[in-house]
Parts: C-alpha cells; sequence; structure tokens
C-alpha cells in the first residue's frame, strides 16, 4: 500500500477527533500504527481502530452541519457497490429468440390487417354539413361509453369529472395498491376491482354502440338494426 | 469454382454461378459497410453467443432489445406481443398515413373530395386509406388490451410504477390521434362525431366555453377545426407519442427487462 502523506492523516484525524471529541494525537499514533506497514505486526493495525470505535461511537459518526470532511479510498468489494442481488437468472438471447418470435407476430398482425382492408372498405358518407345532423350521433366507439353515461348522468359528471377521475385514478393505481406480490392469489381486491371497470366500460361501450338507436333511445340491435358505424 | 461440385461435364451450373455472384457481393466492401460484423446478412454469419449478441448490439432497432433476455419474457404467452403490436401499428399507420398526406388538403369542403377521389383516381388509395382506418382502430383495441395484460401481471410495482403512468398518457395520446383523425374524412360520420366527441370537453366546470373553443378554433365544428385537427393529427401529437415512447421502451429496459415470473 502506498504511504499517506502525513498531512492528510493529520487533517482526518482533526475531522475524527472532532466528531468523536477524542484527543488527535491519540487518532495520530492510531493512523501512523496503522499506515507504517513496517511497524506494525499483522494483526493488531486491524483490531484497534475497530476497538476504539465500538468503545466511543458508533461507526459512522455524525459530520456536524457546514464541515466538509474527506474519506480516503478503500478496497470495496465490488459487490457492495454493484448491490445487484446475483440470483442466478434463466436468460436467452434476444436474436434469435425473441426477435424471431417479435417478427412472426408482426406478419400475423400485418396479414390480417391487409386482408381485412381488402375485403372491408372505411366508410365515407355524405359531405360534412352542419346543417343536418344525423339520427342518431354517435362519438367514436371508444368514446360510446362516456356517450352512454351522459343518458345516466349530469353531463358534466359523465362528460367531465368521470372520465377525468378514470385517467386519474388509472395513472395512481401503481401508488394506491401498495401490496408488493406479483402473485394473482394474493392480489385478489386488486384484480376485482380492476377487472370490475374494465366490464363496466365494456358493457357500456357494447350498450352505446349497439343498444341505442335514433334520439339515442333503447333499442335492440337485432329488432332495429344497428346504428354504429366505425 | 475452386471446390465447387461441379456437373458431370465439368462446366459450372446456373445455380453455382449464382451462388458465386452472391458470395461475391457478400464479400464486397460496400455489403460489409452496411451490414455490420454480426449481422446474419454478412459473409460467413455463423450461430455463436458472440454474434448473437452483435446482431442486437450492433444495429440501431434491434438495440431496444438487450442483448439478453429473461427467458419466460419470450414466452408469447406473456406479453402476447401487445405492447410490440402497438408499436408496430404505430409505423404501419405512419407509414399509410404519409402517404395519404400526398392527397389530402385539410380545408372544406376539399379534404372530402380528396377522400372520396382515394378510392377512384389514387392506385392503392383506398387500400391504404383502409389500412390507415382499420389499424388504427386496431391500435387502440391494442394499447387497452396491453395495458390490461400489465394490470394482471402486476408489472406497474415497483420499480415500475413510473412506466405506467407514462403508459396511461400513451394511452390518452393514443385516443386523442385516433379522435383527431376522425374528423379529417370531413363527411356526416366525422362531422358529427367530432362534435358530439368535443361538446364533452364544453362541459367543463368553469371555463368549458374557452375549452371548447380552443378545441374547435370557433364556436362549432367548422373549417378552422379541421385545420386544427389535421395539424394535431399529422404533427403535434406524433411527435408528442414518439417521445413517450421513447422514454417508454428505456425504462422497460431500466427497470430491469419484463416483469415476472408471476
Ligand atoms: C402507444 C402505446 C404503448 C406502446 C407502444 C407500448 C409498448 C410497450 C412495449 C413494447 C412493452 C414491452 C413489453 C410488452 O410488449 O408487453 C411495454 C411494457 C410496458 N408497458 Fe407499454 N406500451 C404502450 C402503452 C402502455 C399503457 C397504456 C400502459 C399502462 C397504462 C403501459 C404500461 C407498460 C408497463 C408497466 C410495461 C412493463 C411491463 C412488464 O415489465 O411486464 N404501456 N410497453
Amino acid at each position: 500500500m502506498a504511504e499517506i502523506p502525513e498531512h492528510l492523516l493529520r487533517r482526518s484525524a482533526e475531522a475524527k477527533a472532532k466528531a468523536l471529541g477524542v484527543p488527535v494525537e491519540q487518532l495520530m499514533t492510531e493512523f501512523l500504527g496503522e499506515a507504517a506497514p513496517a511497524a506494525a505486526t499483522a494483526a493488531e493495525p486491524v483490531a484497534s481502530p475497530a476497538s476504539t470505535a465500538t468503545t466511543t461511537a458508533p461507526a459512522a459518526p455524525v459530520i456536524p452541519e457546514g464541515v466538509r470532511t474527506q474519506r480516503m479510498l478503500t478496497v470495496v468489494r465490488a459487490k457492495a457497490i454493484q448491490g445487484a442481488p446475483r440470483e442466478p437468472s434463466d436468460k436467452v438471447s434476444t436474436w434469435p429468440h425473441l426477435l424471431a418470435i417479435e417478427f412472426v407476430a408482426l406478419l400475423v398482425a400485418l396479414g390480417l390487417l391487409i386482408v381485412f382492408s381488402v375485403y372491408q372498405d372505411a366508410p365515407l358518407l355524405e359531405l360534412a354539413n352542419p346543417n343536418e345532423q344525423p339520427n342518431p350521433s354517435k362519438a367514436p366507439w371508444y368514446f360510446l361509453g362516456l356517450q352512454e353515461l351522459l343518458s345516466y348522468f349530469d353531463p358534466q359528471v359523465a362528460g367531465v369529472l368521470i372520465p377525468g377521475l378514470g385517467l386519474a385514478g388509472l395513472a395512481l393505481i401503481p401508488y394506491v395498491d401498495r401490496n408488493r406480490s406479483i402473485r394473482p392469489a394474493d392480489r385478489k381486491f386488486a384484480i376485482m376491482m380492476f377487472t370490475f371497470f374494465v366490464m363496466a366500460a365494456a358493457i357500456l361501450t357494447i350498450l352505446g354502440s349497439f343498444y341505442r338507436g335514433p334520439g339515442f333511445n333503447f333499442t335492440f340491435p337485432w329488432r332495429d338494426g344497428i346504428f354504429f358505424d366505425l | 469454382m475452386a471446390n465447387g461440385t461441379n456437373s458431370g461435364n465439368g462446366k459450372t451450373t446456373l445455380g453455382e454461378r449464382l451462388a458465386g455472384v452472391g458470395d461475391r457481393i457478400q464479400g464486397s466492401e460496400a455489403w460489409e459497410s452496411i451490414f455490420r460484423p454480426g449481422s446474419p446478412f454478412r459473409k460467413g454469419y455463423t450461430d455463436s453467443p458472440r454474434n448473437r449478441s452483435y446482431v442486437v448490439m450492433n444495429n440501431v432497432l434491434y438495440h431496444l432489445h438487450a442483448v439478453k433476455v429473461k427467458r419466460h419474457g419470450v414466452r408469447l404467452s406473456y406479453t402476447l406481443c401487445l405492447g410490440g403490436l402497438t408499436f408496430f401499428m404505430f409505423i404501419v399507420l405512419t407509414i399509410t398515413g404519409i402517404f395519404l398526406m400526398f392527397y389530402y388538403r385539410p380545408t372544406s369542403p376539399e379534404a372530402y373530395v380528396d377522400i372520396a377521389a382515394l378510392s377512384t383516381d389514387v392506385a392503392f388509395g383506398q387500400l391504404v386509406r383502409n389500412l390507415h382506418r382499420w389499424g388504427a382502430h386496431l391500435m387502440v383495441i391494442t394499447v387497452f388490451l396491453h395495458m390490461t395484460r400489465v394490470f394482471y401481471h402486476g408489472a406497474y410495482k415497483p420499480p415500475r410504477e413510473f412506466n405506467w403512468v407514462v403508459g396511461v398518457v400513451l394511452l390518452f395520446l393514443t385516443l386523442l390521434l385516433s379522435f383527431t383523425g376522425y374528423l379529417l374524412p370531413w363527411d356526416q360520420l366525422a362531422l358529427w362525431a367530432v362534435t358530439v366527441g368535443t361538446n364533452m370537453g364544453g362541459y367543463t366546470p368553469v371555463f368549458g366555453d374557452q375549452v371548447s373553443f380552443v378545441l374547435l378554433g370557433g364556436i362549432q365544428v367548422g373549417g378552422p377545426t379541421l385545420l386544427r385537427f389535421y395539424v394535431l393529427h399529422v404533427l403535434a401529437l406524433p411527435f408528442i407519442i414518439v417521445i413517450f415512447m421513447s422514454v417508454h421502451f428505456w425504462r422497460v429496459r431500466k427497470d430491469g427487462g419484463i416483469s415476472g415470473p408471476l
């Protein structure tokens, strides 16, 4: 080990002395005993600082506010710095294992989309006419749950409060759900709540899409036809 | 052919000659400058752990992934590829959308005329429009399914809380993109669907009128709304969603890859 210059040792001893309330010189002799390899027997320098630490104060002394201290580098084992638990992990190469699957998924999705697009044209009705409102007028399908709510609640509740709270609530899920387990058996309540809201949204959307006819009145799609465009 | 398997008469067959051309192209400097070491398209690619790593490390697109991933995360049944498919739909929509922009003017009534002309005057116009429209609906569906799969896996739990929040922003942006695009054909369906949708914004307490005025660029859906929705749809929202997607993908990796196993 390289020799540590004496003025650095002294500064360190002074800071430590101030924090621990022990005389500087006592620490200096300890430090010197430790730092000079020739003077030390193998066991002693390790033992002495440890014993002072345990008798006088906790190992990490509280540094008074406004005091700048320096630490000397020591050898720290890599494990402690990285802190990553080295549990054995079961990993595979991204190429080919993941990329191949992604590629196939991509092709299948693209294939389905193309086939659907060849056989089903996107709708195009007459030119927009602000003076002639079709009956019923419906929002895009993903808002039809909200439009359905409009027929039960005040517009301020259905149009602003519920979607606003819904979105905020969704974003806050990770901060509200303090349960750390991801095992389905441990999260019955969370799963139940989420499923409830998803089902509610789905049912409202289906009602708004298929069960609402002229005047947004209730109809049966098999009786009066479907009033719904994508 | 130095050691080629010549057919009996001593002449090289067409197949061998083609293989020779392929070899020379693959060995050329230009080819090697494009396909970096480890690329499966490079001459002499062998399936070794080192090359497998290079495939991912030396490619800007594949670099979205880590070199190695958890074995269970690769199983199709875990993510169902839903996040990836959402991203893929976004790419399909970008490509088809650029094509549509060539033929589209965001003014009333030209917008409608241009969309109608896609089916008659433009090669593959109708097909590309269909792809764009059905792709957009599909993206809304996949993003929603992706969210539910993330929930049921508890994948929003620490350290992934923030990525869930980024995801909620992505969900909102996806809906906005779809909604602004819905107006652009400028037919009765578009006009009235957007009227119904934007009316809800008008119910905002206290400054509802101002909200709806800013949304519509007027007191009702009209020419200014069309231009506003167009700019949002082709420029502003895609720009924002790409930023959020980048953060989203980056966080997936920084949070330790796919969550689980359950
Ligand atoms: C434009 C929309 C989105 C895109 C392109 C996207 C893309 C992705 C991708 C590619 C992954 C990797 C794993 C997988 O494929 O499942 C992922 C993971 C994740 N996404 Fe999304 N996502 C989007 C929206 C959302 C939404 C709406 C949420 C939730 C509200 C969300 C939350 C998450 C979380 C928490 C993860 C980590 C999952 C895990 O570690 O298992 N994302 N996303």
